[in-house]
């Protein structure tokens, strides 16, 4: 360990509870619009940091290096606290403003303790400096990552929400999809279908386009590659709810539906199933 | 080489395939249930592919000559247990499969089997 | 397990090579954190890839780069071998074309499962197909 690094370390561990208060300073924690809660949440990430910090400088991590193992801690550290920022919505800037605000209070300390010692102040800060652009940077990218993991996982939820899977009765699946088939909102849908139809041990899915607007090549092809997976596995599938229009469409595009069975409305294709899977529907006498 | 092992249970040939295959041991399995069908007078044959990741076109073309191979020999061949993740990748390859009939599980092609022997014994 | 690195590769010389390439590929999708899906589309088609290169390209090797452009990140193969070299490149890519006794699939079916693709490929000159499936 270089005498920077070992001077550094050995200034963060005696003035740990001064660095913290006047950091947090720094960052805004006490700024009247910051909960209580809110504070002590800071309080812990900032100790989060501070802790992982000294420990990769104790296990003589290079910051060139900030993969390595060493830096291990501070970098979960610093991942927590990007994402707990892009979850609470807060920007990128605020998130490193957050890093950066821990210079000052280190700097000011460097100053005071190596007062006679000009040569060793400018490595000592240098090497602060150098670490925690570092730390910053680490949580930008972090952050970016965290948002666009959100970002998906919200998109995820969405789409799985808009297009429930249900069981009408045993061995029966029925998918209604409603607004516009897009190629991703239908891969979304044909991987929860296949899984549900795996789940439920379901014989046959019942696709009901009625809420779809228009079918266009791509639909069409998406819709036959769901079918196509669907017998792959051992199923099959009966689409329902084709309009007139989409039918001529169907028929004008060319697009051969390769023998799957299609239902102008829901209620047919019911009926359709239940005669397959072998149901019969009596009326008691009244 | 391992070779994937092949159970019997009265005229049905039952194989789990749960390694990652290589091609010669796919050409193996494929070699031995023939051989099986023949020497055991099998009508169904059960593939269970529940626990593969991956099926590639090798395993797709071997499927299929299974299911060829055992139609010739006077069985039928059911693959069950395709995972979603591999039925849709199969579709995208462009792997039809087809020939080859296959059902959701073991239970749903053991019936399946038994119900193409009453329809077999019903033709005669 | 420690995170495999931003570059790598593996030989493509026998059998035991293609399985090894699906696992190398497994590892690297899971640490990219692909879905399933995608995960299995992006295997399926470097086990095709895998297999052509042993065994029509003679062998040769698959290389993998972990790609991040600050937006998004993910995986490129290449799969380059010193072989023959496919004479007519166009043919190839059109659905029902193979040298092999196949079903005429491998290059347009990989093609279908990944977002880039790309061929070099001249007779004598060996061929390298490198695809790329981002997250």
């Amino acid at each position: 360990m270089s005498q920077e690094t070992e001077a550094v370390l050995q200034l963060l561990g005696d003035n740990e509870e001064q660095i913290l208060s006047q950091w947090l300073q720094e960052a805004g924690a006490n700024a009247s619009r910051i909960t209580e809660a809110g504070r002590r949440a800071m309080r812990g990430e900032a100790e989060d940091i501070l802790r992982g910090l000294r420990e990769a400088l104790r296990a003589g991590g290079d910051p060139e290096a900030f993969q390595a193992p060493a830096w291990n801690a501070l970098r979960g550290a610093l991942e927590a606290l990007s994402r707990s920022r892009a979850a609470q919505g807060q920007s990128a800037g605020d998130t490193s403003v957050f890093v950066l605000a821990f210079k000052r209070p280190v700097f000011g300390l460097i100053q005071e303790r190596m007062k006679s010692q000009p040569e060793r102040q400018m490595g000592a800060v240098w090497t602060v400096s150098t670490l925690v652009d570092r730390m910053a940077q680490w949580t930008v990218s972090t952050y970016q990552q965290s948002r666009e993991e959100l970002i998906r996982r919200q998109q995820q939820d969405l789409l799985e929400l808009s297009t429930p899977v249900i069981k009408l009765f045993e061995g029966v699946l029925a998918v209604p999809m409603i607004g516009t088939l897009d190629s991703s909102r239908t891969q979304v849908v044909m991987e929860t279908l296949l899984e549900r139809i795996v789940e439920t041990g379901s014989r046959l899915a019942i696709i009901d386009i009625t809420g779809v607007p228009t079918v266009d090549t791509l639909v069409a092809q998406h819709l036959l590659k769901t079918v196509s997976a669907i017998r792959l596995m051992g199923a099959d599938c009966i689409i329902s709810g084709i309009r007139p229009q989409i039918a001529q469409t169907i028929v004008h595009l060319g697009i051969d539906l390769q023998g799957i069975a299609s239902k102008a409305t829901l209620a047919d294709a019911l009926e359709l199933a239940m005669q397959q899977q072998g149901f019969v529907v009596s009326r008691r006498p009244a | 080489m391992y070779r994937i092992p092949i159970l019997q249970m009265a005229d049905t040939l039952l194989v789990t395939i749960q390694v990652d295959m290589q091609d010669q041991m796919a050409l193996a399995l494929q070699d031995d249930l023939a051989n099986k069908i023949s020497s055991s007078g099998a009508k169904g044959v059960l593939i269970d592919i529940s626990a593969l990741e991956i099926v590639d076109s090798f395993v797709g073309r071997m499927l299929a000559g299974i299911s060829g191979i055992s139609r010739i020999l006077d069985a039928t061949t059911v693959v069950v247990g395709m995972q979603p993740a591999v039925a849709i990748t199969l579709v995208e390859l462009g792997l039809s499969l087809a020939g080859v009939r296959t059902a959701l599980n073991v239970e749903r092609g053991l019936e399946l089997l038994a119900q193409g022997r009453r329809e077999n014994a019903l033709a005669r | 397990m420690p995170a495999e690195d931003g570059i790598g590769s593996v030989p493509l010389r026998s059998e035991e090579d293609i399985v090894a390439s699906r696992q190398k590929v497994r590892v690297l999708t899971q640490q990219l954190k692909f879905s399933l899906v995608d995960q299995t589309k992006m295997i399926t088609a470097a086990s095709e890839l895998a297999r052509n290169t042993v065994v029509h390209g003679g062998g040769g090797a698959m290389r993998w780069e972990l790609l991040d452009d600050g937006l998004r990140r993910g995986l490129r193969l290449h799969f380059v071998d010193q072989g023959g070299g496919i004479a007519d490149v166009k043919l190839a890519l059109t659905d029902g074309w193979s040298t092999g006794a196949g079903m005429g699939l491998g290059l347009p079916g990989s093609k279908r499962l990944v977002h880039e693709f790309e061929i070099w490929s001249a007779p004598g000159q060996g061929t390298q197909v490198s695809i790329t499936r981002w997250k």
